[in-house]
């Protein structure tokens, strides 16, 4: 028999917008709304700034499965976790989790920067709800899977930020509930850590437990979970094998813009490092950017603004998509050396990247872009799935495909030099 | 169903033996999870241990600040309000006198200041994790206990200065303690509470605490209120911890009738303040 872990049925969440833009109220507005509360009409219909972030959502997870929520920004994938870590209450509906929960929303919870790497392993697993005992036994393994050595009683304050991602992943990694959330924590962190985490997932899963696990990354979402569901605006869309999900999701929503553009800087991604202004798919020699033939080049241009870069160096990293979700290649503009070496003043910052024609394959290709620095390692503005395009491919003879018209496999289609020659007119056997 | 808000063992369907959690909208006042309050003793421990650690660590002085507080204090009030005539009471020395009643004040006026403080402080653990919300006051308080201790040290050399020796009513010192902790965790809770909303709580807090000093018996004495407003004197439960913690160190007559309007009323304090938080925690996470 399936023994269900967790099932929800019709959970809700409802955010006043107002509550949400000034979080902090004041007394004076909230006596005032006190005594007029009498005045007002008294009714549960939904006032105008009622948000509804997740509505009706209902599924049911059997114990020891491994499934991924997925969805674009404000679809409703944090809110429900936030709902069935138990962070925050539904608005309507009920869930049931059976088994011992843990969630795990951020990389180092409960981290205090002044305590050392050993109090804040204590600390951290206690209020992720480990026992002493546990950490006790444990302690020795999160140290060497940390690998942060000898600096085990420095504080954490003087840790690089890839040494505290470690340390805080290797506390959650040792949590052994029956039941676990798990939030988009592998954002973060060196690809080689990445890999170590990922693998650390999959025996999560194997080891019976039971998985949910939201993510952007749709290769980490195809690896790890045998079953997904997709978020569209609070309502699930696709509950259902993950490569349909996966498929529904990158089908769906703002990735079919070629340009984006923000104008108020107090609302586009980032920080005061790096905050984008624009992406743009530009082809060469102009026109259209949705459609692009495949013997044309491709300029991305991005834009962003720096307003205290300090001794930072920020860098724009192009991630390139097709429509399964396969990362084709990353491209970061330290390919510029004279730039790149260059120190940074505060302004505006344009970048372009040069994409050969007769290269990408035919087919929707998606960029996230990404401004980040190195030493440490911070995503300072990031947007995913920033703009897309879409390669044809006439078969006008004079491309990779020459003329063949059937299904041309591959990734890219880069147009490569051959040479080819005829050796002797001798054929092997025959004089 | 028994399945509330808590942990609770599903025994019905008890075929695993599994911890069943229900999660859904609450509405209204709820009981005061005090179960899970003890289930998460072990958090509230590491909670105080971090406080005390990171407090001890940022400050040069570290735990010497208990001492200084209650003393520098000391010394202010000797110098000024003690040379006045009929502020203390006569055969005692003002020194002394004002000692006994800052002790017990430090405690609460720091564990309080500390405990409004707490939810705004964790802000970034409220919206990560979940535990029970009650911890996080509830160990702000308990780490002023070991500064109270510490200072207690110093209240004991003082009366050594002064060749005070206690009478056997110092066995009352613990039961007036909890009483000064009870009001904290009262008042703490609640401030807490509105503070996740208001963050006016923290402008108004120094004020409150000043205010409220001279409205308890510290740098005074009780008998100079006349007897027939004791009653009214004594709601506020500084009151009775303050005459209280003088009478069982430093003797005099005992304020039976301010120890029992105000324990009293401290144990109001912190049930109505209990009440308060778990009906707006659930929007914690929403608002902070």
């Amino acid at each position: 028999m399936d023994e269900i872990a967790i099932s929800a049925s019709g959970l809700a969440k409802k955010y006043r917008i107002g509550l949400r833009r000034d979080p902090y109220g004041r007394l004076s507005e909230s006596l005032w709304n006190a005594l007029t509360y009498p005045l007002r009409r008294r009714t549960g219909e939904d006032r105008e700034d009622d948000f509804w972030a997740l509505r009706d959502v209902s599924f049911e997870v059997p114990r020891g499965s491994v499934v991924g929520v997925i969805g674009r920004n404000g679809a409703g994938k944090s809110t429900l976790l936030k709902i069935m870590s138990r962070i925050t209450e539904p608005t309507l509906g009920r869930a049931e989790l059976h088994g011992r929960v843990g969630s795990l929303l951020e990389v180092g919870t409960g981290f205090h920067q002044e305590l050392t790497g050993r109090d804040n392993i204590f600390l951290s697993g206690a209020i992720l709800g480990m026992k002493r005992a546990e950490i006790l036994r444990k302690f020795d393994e999160i140290v060497a899977f940390a690998d942060i050595g000898q600096f085990l009683d420095t504080p954490v304050k003087r840790y690089s930020s890839g040494m505290k991602v470690r340390l805080g992943f290797a506390v959650a990694a040792f949590l052994e509930p029956e039941i676990l959330f798990i939030d988009e924590v592998l954002a973060v962190g060196d690809a080689e850590f990445q890999k170590k985490c990922l693998g650390k997932m999959s025996e999560i899963g194997e080891g019976g437990r039971t998985v949910i696990f939201v993510s952007h990354s749709m290769p980490a979402i195809l690896r790890l979970c045998d079953r997904a569901i997709l978020l569209d605006r609070g309502r699930v869309v696709v509950d259902g094998p993950t490569h349909e999900a996966v498929r529904r999701y990158l089908e769906s929503g703002p990735g079919r813009t070629s340009s984006r553009e923000w104008t108020d800087p107090a609302t586009a991604p980032g920080d005061d490092v790096a905050r984008l202004r624009s992406v743009r798919v530009v082809p060469d020699g102009g026109g259209p950017a949705e459609e692009i033939d495949i013997r044309r080049p491709i300029d991305i241009e991005v834009e962003y603004w720096t307003e205290a870069p300090g001794d930072l160096r920020p860098s724009v990293n192009l991630h390139f998509y097709n429509d399964e979700g396969v990362c084709l290649f990353i491209n970061n503009d330290w390919m510029d050396r004279r730039w790149w070496s260059a120190s940074r003043r505060p302004g505006l910052v344009r970048a372009v990247c040069h994409i050969p024609g007769n290269f990408l394959a035919e087919g929707r290709v998606i960029v996230t872009s990404v401004v980040s620095t190195y030493n440490p390692t911070i995503v300072h503005a990031s947007e995913q799935e920033a703009v897309a395009f879409v390669v044809v491919d006439r078969s006008e003879g004079d491309g990779v495909r020459g003329v063949y018209a059937n299904e041309f496999p591959g990734v890219v289609r880069p147009m490569l030099d051959w040479d080819v020659e005829q050796v002797s007119e001798a054929v092997a056997g025959r004089s | 169903m028994l399945l509330g808000e808590n942990h609770k063992t599903e025994s019905a369907s008890g075929a695993w033996g599994r911890q069943v959690v229900v999660l859904e909208p609450h509405h209204g006042w709820r009981e005061l999870g005090l179960g899970e309050i003890w289930a998460h003793r072990e958090l509230l421990y590491f909670f105080i241990w971090r406080d005390l650690k990171v407090r001890y660590k940022q400050t040069a002085f570290g735990a010497a600040w208990a001492v200084l507080q209650p003393v520098l204090l000391m010394l202010v009030f000797s110098a000024s309000l003690g040379r006045l005539p009929g502020v203390g009471p006569v055969g005692l020395p003002y020194p002394l006198f004002v000692f006994a009643g800052l002790v017990p004040w430090t405690l609460f006026s720091s564990s309080l200041t500390g405990a409004s403080n707490s939810l705004v402080v964790g802000e970034a653990i409220i919206t990560k994790v979940y535990f029970p919300r009650l911890l996080l006051p509830f160990a702000s308080v308990g780490s002023f206990l070991l500064d109270f201790v510490i200072s207690l040290g110093a209240l004991a050399v003082v009366m050594l200065y002064f060749g005070a020796v206690p009478s056997l009513a110092i066995v009352w010192l613990p039961a007036l303690t909890l009483m000064a902790v009870v009001t904290a965790l009262g008042v703490g809770t609640f401030l807490a509470a509105v503070n996740v909303r208001y963050r006016d709580v923290k402008y108004v807090l120094p004020f409150l605490v000043q205010v409220w000093m001279f409205a308890s018996p510290v740098v005074y004495t009780s008998t100079l209120i006349p007897a027939e407003w004791h009653v009214i004197y004594a709601l506020n439960p500084m009151t009775g911890v303050v005459a209280g913690f003088r009478w069982a160190l430093v003797g005099g007559p005992r304020p039976d009738d301010l120890i029992f309007v105000s324990a009293v009323a401290a144990v109001l304090v912190l049930l109505g303040s209990l009440v308060y938080f778990r009906r707006v925690e659930r929007t914690f996470a929403d608002v902070i």
